[in-house]
């Protein structure tokens, strides 16, 4: 008999499970679906920042031949939001409107020219309010409350002390301080946000189809605000165009969608333009930094002390998670004894920001890493020495906040980085306007502490054995891109022996998938990944002992090969096919599970309120050298290349994870140099992809990845984090770069030419003065 | 005054099928592609002339779907991502996306694969300035474009080696 080995599907580079679809245009994304009679849904959205509602006059709109339904706030008084403690947003604004582009009303009709005719018939009297568009001026006194129950505009206020910080301070050589602003970007996802809602009169039942990160969060939010039976809900997600956190809570816009649906009873699709996909962003806020770091000679860190005041737009959303990250997050890194921090989450007359990517950590981490580099050029220590003089004393290490960490590749990065770049031999010598830079950064591979206390499992993974042969995997896991249908197939497939194309995936249609709370955090790989190991674990159990029953042999000498049974080199042993028939006897099709929970010593500390903010099974690190070249004439950078070096554990899919890696460097790029929102009165006037200025593939650099495993002892085959690590590492690396190229420091992102210009004769007028 | 038209006879060929509608003279190319011929392998990623998800090509040449009129492509032969893969097997360029990990949402890639097809027709092997050039008006949120660059190249390489022309 031939030998037929187990296939293996960890660890080789695997183009994505979906891929085909993708490229063949055949995927089907929300807007794709143009059932005949669907209506089109258009919003009506405030023209002013801040304001009190006085009538939304909706009569003539609804008169106009062709229009179905027209909605305003009245439609439901139930608040949505992704935090059980922050719930004080409307799908459709009520009593108040808090900033410039909040619904205010929606419109189904036949078709768009008639929707917008309609929406142009809506009369909207309010009375105007006093606006605030930066921290400063909605933290001001006597400035007017966005919401009553926030008294002075501080949605959250975050203050903790740990270790000794005055001390620190006062042991040190030296202490630097600085002050940084990065400016509020977005994540400018490809696909535009959409929805499609099917109301069924008949059966009050609704199906709605939209582009999210969290499938299930929207199930929630729909049956709260629209008042129904969560069982008379169906949430499919189909493929969808890129996430970045944009879509990791539920959108006014799908909201609004099933409602208007209802409304009209009918099917109403609400597809948003790139404008107003802008307004409802949940991006980075905008973020002040002060910063504080004491070192001793030799570079030790002995404290750190700083604020963070982010400017929160008009509803919390994320928002006291994003600034308790801001805060937790700083540890897991490097050693750190003593850190106070102060953070402020402001409301402000603007659209509210989110979680994307590298949630809360990314403009903290970049000030410290920006000040690091500083000390390092004043101590004249070598920047990656100053990094490796701070190392955490691990693995098996506890921060002071009482993160685990599990398993650390930093050393390792920082070693690839130094040798691939040429670091020793080139940085110092770049000549005139062209420098390298050094940064790292680490996130989480999940938030760890439980978020529905309903007694769910943070992940649930079937497995549909029939009489075919195939394998179907039933997950709520999102895939948005990132390839995770293509992770839990390979975990599946490795674990059972088989080939991936014995496979299919169905992802998060609430009606056939196991919940899953949804593609955020980075929690998918470890958590669902595991999941899968443990689903594909109990299936491969089911199907030993089918082959003991069938060989009248023991289980335990039974060997899976995955296309072949056998129990021992005597008998001729069972195909798959065969031990499949022989499970399914007498039982029928099975379906089986798996689960995935997380240790409860990895839910964070007690010791300020929101500690569990930040505690993960594990975190990813980054280390990454930038080069570039300026401009001396227009001040433009110029990134040369970069070398990203990340420790994600185990790389179950190299393919994907340098997909990962790269995007990030390339979205970090951004930040750094060229993104950032505007508004003018509360008006966004960067609303566009050109005016908002994502990098094109003209400026994106080649980008060497090097992947680093530290196999984490709990991840799935190791596997951590892949995809917002590299993000966080890459903006301090490239404005470190900065300085060494022409000595001058920038704080503010992004680094546009006039600002580094600004900076750059600020500088020589200083040099000039001194001379 | 002329008076003043609204409709218009469109006679143009899709993807080599022959097609004839009266449309309205607002209609963009891209909806007229999407939802009167229900061909969505398209997408609409922005307001405009921004994103280059729309991306199809008119007589050969690249183009914006969506700052075209349906109504100006009368005579015309308009191809979409529906029409690259024939028998349902990818076309190189389609498969250098796959392998390569060109896409990764895949919702800017169709018109990436289009604005490469227009490319390879033009230049069957482009340089990486060439690739980059060809690729200026398209945008990807994802990959970072090292792997989109790679798998035009493959998809390149794959039709020299194989002695096809676009």
């Amino acid at each position: 008999m031939n030998e037929i080995k187990p296939s293996k599907s960890i660890g080789i580079r695997k183009s994505l499970v979906d891929g085909p679809e993708k490229v063949s245009g055949k995927a089907k994304y929300s807007s794709d679906f143009m059932p005949i009679g669907c209506l089109v849904g258009r919003i009506f959205r405030s023209p002013v920042a801040h304001a009190e509602i006085i009538k939304v006059d909706i009569e003539e709109a609804k008169l106009l031949p062709g229009v179905k339904a027209v909605i305003t706030g009245d439609e439901t008084d139930e608040p949505f939001g992704i935090l059980p403690i922050a719930r004080f947003e409307f799908p459709l604004a009520r009593d108040k409107v808090r900033y410039r582009g909040e619904p205010v009303a929606c419109v189904a009709a036949i078709d768009v020219e008639t929707a917008q005719k309609a929406i142009d018939l809506i009369k909207f009297k309010y009375k105007e309010l006093p606006a605030y568009f930066t921290s400063k001026d909605a933290m001001a006194e006597g400035t007017v409350d966005l919401h009553d129950h926030r008294p002075r505009n501080i949605e959250r206020e975050v203050d903790f002390e740990l270790g000794e910080v005055d001390k620190g301070l006062s042991d040190a050589d030296f202490v630097i301080e600085e002050s940084f602003n990065c400016a509020e970007v977005c994540q400018v996802q490809s696909e535009p946000h959409a929805a499609i809602a099917e109301y069924d009169a008949e059966r009050e039942f609704i199906t709605v189809r939209a582009s999210t990160q969290v499938p299930y969060y929207d199930h929630l939010m729909l049956a709260k605000v629209l008042k129904m039976d969560e069982a008379q809900i169906r949430v499919v997600k189909p493929f969808v165009g890129g996430g970045f956190g944009c879509r990791t809570e539920s959108l006014n816009v799908t909201l609004i969608c099933a409602l208007v649906a209802r409304a009209a009873n009918g099917t109403v699709g609400l597809t948003v333009s790139r404008e107003e996909t802008f307004i409802t962003h949940r991006g980075r806020p905008e973020t002040d930094i002060e910063m504080r770091i004491g070192v001793k000679k030799d570079g030790t860190i002995t404290a750190v002390d700083y604020t963070a005041i982010q400017r929160g737009g008009a509803y919390s959303g994320y928002g006291v998670v994003t600034i308790l990250y801001s805060g937790g997050l700083l540890f897991g890194l490097y050693d750190l004894t003593a850190v106070r921090y102060k953070g402020f989450r402001v409301l402000t007359n603007t659209p509210p920001p989110g979680a994307m990517r590298g949630h809360g950590i990314t403009n903290v981490r970049y000030a410290f890493e920006a000040l690091l580099d500083k000390i390092a050029t004043k101590l004249k220590i070598d920047a990656i020495e100053i990094r490796r003089k701070n190392l955490l004393k691990g693995p098996n290490y506890e921060t002071l906040n009482e993160m685990f960490i599990n398993s650390y590749g930093l050393p390792e990065c920082l070693d690839w980085v130094e040798k691939e770049s040429q670091w020793n031999q080139r940085k110092g010598k770049m000549g005139k306007f062209r420098g390298l830079g050094v940064a790292c950064g680490h996130y989480i591979s999940g938030a760890s502490k439980p978020v529905n206390w309903t007694g769910e499992p943070h992940a649930t993974v079937h497995l549909k054995l029939d009489w075919d042969g195939s394998i179907t995997i039933l997950t709520g896991a999102p895939e948005i891109g990132q390839g995770s249908s293509t992770m839990t197939t390979q975990c599946a497939a490795e674990v059972l022996g088989l080939d991936m194309s014995r496979f299919q995936i169905i992802t998060s249609d609430s009606k056939l998938t196991p919940k899953d709370n949804g593609s955020y955090s980075s929690r998918v790989t470890y958590m669902v990944g595991n999941a899968a190991i443990d689903a594909a674990t109990n299936l491969k159990k089911i199907l030993i002992e089918a082959a003991a029953r069938k060989l009248d042999a023991n289980p335990d000498d039974v060997e899976c090969l995955g296309e072949y049974y056998s129990a021992g080199s005597q008998d001729e042993g069972l195909t798959f096919n065969e031990v499949v028939t022989a499970a399914l006897e007498g039982t029928g099709t099975i379906t089986v599970k798996g689960n995935f929970d997380t240790l409860p010593e990895s839910w964070g500390t007690k010791k300020y309120r929101g500690g569990a903010i930040s505690g993960s099974m594990a975190y990813a690190y980054a280390a990454q050298v930038v080069e570039v070249s300026v401009d001396p004439d227009t001040a433009e950078i110029k990134v040369e290349k970069v070398w990203a070096a990340q420790d994600v554990g185990k790389a179950l899919n190299p393919l994907s994870v340098e997909g990962q890696i790269e995007g990030s460097v390339w979205m970090g790029m951004g930040q750094a140099i060229s993104e950032g929102t505007l508004y003018h009165n509360g008006l966004g006037i960067t609303n566009s992809m050109l005016d908002y200025r994502v990098p094109t593939i003209i400026e994106s650099p080649p980008i060497e990845v090097g992947i680093i495993e530290s196999i984490d002892p709990n991840g799935p085959f190791g596997a951590k984090e892949a995809g917002e690590t590299s993000l966080i590492a890459f903006i301090p690396a490239l404005t470190n770069a900065v300085a060494d190229a022409i000595g001058v420091r920038p704080t503010d992102l992004p680094v546009t030419p006039d600002k580094l210009m600004e900076l750059i004769e600020k500088n020589t007028k200083n040099e000039n003065s001194v001379t | 005054m002329a008076e003043v038209k609204n409709k218009t006879n469109l006679s143009c060929t899709v993807n080599g099928r022959v097609s004839d509608n009266i449309v309205s003279d607002s209609l963009l190319l891209a909806d007229f592609l999407r939802e009167t011929l229900g061909l969505t392998g398209t997408k609409i990623g922005c307001d405009g002339g921004e994103c280059g998800c729309c991306t199809v090509l008119i007589d050969n040449a690249p183009q914006h779907a969506c700052l075209t009129l349906a109504a100006k492509c009368n005579g015309k032969a308009i191809e979409t991502i529906e029409s690259l893969s024939e028998e349902s097997r990818l076309s190189a360029i389609q498969r250098g996306f796959n392998e390569k990990l060109g896409a990764q949402c895949g919702f800017c890639t169709p018109g990436m694969v289009m604005a490469a097809e227009g490319l390879l027709r033009t230049n069957p092997d482009p340089n990486e300035q060439e690739i980059r050039a060809g690729l200026a008006a398209n945008i990807c949120r994802c990959t970072g474009y090292v792997k989109i660059i790679e798998a035009v190249q493959s998809a390149a390489d794959e039709l020299k080696m194989s002695g096809q022309a676009l």
